[in-house]
């Protein structure tokens, strides 16, 4: 679904991505940890254009990223993002929030999207929040109604940016209980975080990312109970 | 009870005699007139020139043309709006008749100056993660720009604004130097009949102020509006 193929990006004269390459299936689940100023999140968004690439490629659903003729936004459209500061439109409602899009670009009809924001919001029980402004919610239901408003484009990836490190340590579990629902489905999801039991329980894949490469990828299991690379160890043992 | 009735009589002479409060009421007219298309121009121009300069970040194309709206900014913001209004009507509309148009020509230029710094400062304000999340939906740049960074930052600037709008009907009272009948040309005429300027001087520094008055108040209604849905 996603190639990247020996992927660079550079701000000035600082090189953060040196060359990743990587193949991401449908389904998986790939959870990408390591050390800050490690370039994971530079790596999450360069694959929907949020930083362009210095160099190298990136593949989705047969199509070139990264090739200047590309629309990006149509790409965009199915590749859902959630960020670490939720950023949420505060001048809208929630029921705003989640409808601009899919009205905007003509993909549902304002009466499906209403439909649809309610089914969602249902879904997590904030049906009651709709008329409410993000000003008015707590983190945890920012978060969570920043990851729906996602889902109301029907992506076919999504990709979460450190979703939990701005939340309050209490509002950490809900948002990732709504993670773990939407892995069970079968989304396809790439996520940056430094939630070790997140990353043990839903990933079908770990990659450790330092210094702008991939030192080491693996299934959960391997990756925490037998890490090979000298700098994933060192990085385990602080954080575990 | 003397002095009353010299201003009784002044006042007489000046409004009512000859029906000239109809000069007065016209000069009202045309003053309006003047602002509101000058404050629509300005507000486009500087909408037009703050998103292109915006943009011009991430469009190389965009360089030269933002160059260009750079020395705009600069030349109309160092240079009196007076000496911009006998330029314009004089070199570079000499032949238009309608000095009405000059007049909101001139100032709806030299407005968009101002209001172009004032919304760049707005854009400026609102979180780059407005726009990225924008982006993250599919949203074209434009359409973000309309729908999410815009309304976000006309509300952070509103206060700004409207000082910038008061300031524009203010600066139309030298419209007149042209042959414009504005408030302030009405004035001078009246007083020139009457061979009493006070009068109808401190008479529109009146009207001029309760008009500035008015729009003071409807800023600030329309600014509490606003806040009402702004919890953040």
């Amino acid at each position: 679904m996603i190639t990247v193929k020996n992927l660079e990006k550079s701000f000035g004269m600082h090189q953060v991505l040196r060359g990743i390459n990587e193949t991401i299936s449908q389904g998986e689940k790939v959870v990408v940890i390591g050390p800050s100023g490690s370039g994971k999140s530079t790596f999450l968004r360069c694959l929907n254009l949020l930083e362009r690439p210095t160099g190298g490629e990136i593949w989705f659903e047969g199509k070139l990223v990264t090739d200047q003729k590309t629309d990006i936004s149509l790409l965009r459209q199915k590749m859902g993002m959630v960020f670490q500061q939720f950023n949420l439109f505060p001048h809208l409602t929630v029921l705003e929030n989640i409808t601009l899009a899919p009205v905007t670009l003509k993909l549902q009809t304002k009466q499906q999207a209403q439909d649809n924001a309610k089914r969602l919001l249902e879904r997590i029980g904030l049906w009651e929040k709709a008329q409410a402004y993000p000003g008015q919610l707590s983190g945890g239901q920012k978060q969570r109604i920043a990851i729906i408003r996602a889902l109301a484009m029907n992506p076919d990836v999504m990709l979460f940016d450190e979703p939990t490190s701005a939340l309050d340590p209490e509002m950490v579990g809900e948002v990732l209980a709504l993670m773990k629902e939407l892995a069970k489905e079968g989304m396809t999801m790439v996520v940056v975080t430094h939630e070790m039991g997140f990353a043990r329980e839903v990933a079908t894949r770990v990659l450790f990312m330092d210094e702008g490469k991939v030192l080491e990828q693996g299934p959960p299991d391997s990756f925490f109970g037998h890490p090979q690379h000298p700098r994933l160890q060192d990085f385990l043992s602080k954080v575990l | 009870m003397d002095w009353l009735q010299k201003i009784g009589y002044h006042l007489y002479r000046t409004f009512v005699e000859k029906d000239r409060y109809m000069a007065f009421l016209k000069g009202i007219g045309t003053t309006l007139e003047i602002s509101f298309f000058a404050v629509l121009l300005g507000t486009a121009i500087g909408i037009l020139v703050a998103v292109v300069k915006h943009m011009a970040k991430n469009h190389r194309f965009l360089h030269p043309l933002e160059w260009l709206l750079d020395a705009y900014v600069l030349v109309v913001r160092g240079t009196p709006v007076y000496v911009q209004l006998l330029i314009l009507n004089t070199v570079v509309f000499a032949s238009v008749q309608n000095k009405i148009l000059v007049a909101v020509i001139t100032f709806g230029i030299n407005s968009g100056a101002y209001v172009a710094e004032i919304i760049r400062a707005g854009i400026n304000s609102v979180d780059k993660g407005q726009f990225e999340a924008g982006n993250s939906l599919g949203l074209r740049d434009g359409t973000v720009m309309r729908l999410i960074v815009l309304p976000q930052a006309v509300r952070n600037i509103l206060p700004a604004l409207g000082n910038e709008f008061v300031t524009l009907v203010k600066e139309t009272s030298i419209a007149g130097t042209m042959a414009v009948n504005d408030l302030t040309k009405a004035a001078e005429r009246v007083g020139g009949a009457t061979y009493d300027l006070y009068t109808p001087l401190l008479s529109i520094a009146v009207i001029y102020f309760v008009m500035v008055f008015g729009m003071t108040r409807l800023l600030n209604w329309f600014e509490r509006r606003l806040a009402k849905s702004d919890n953040r």
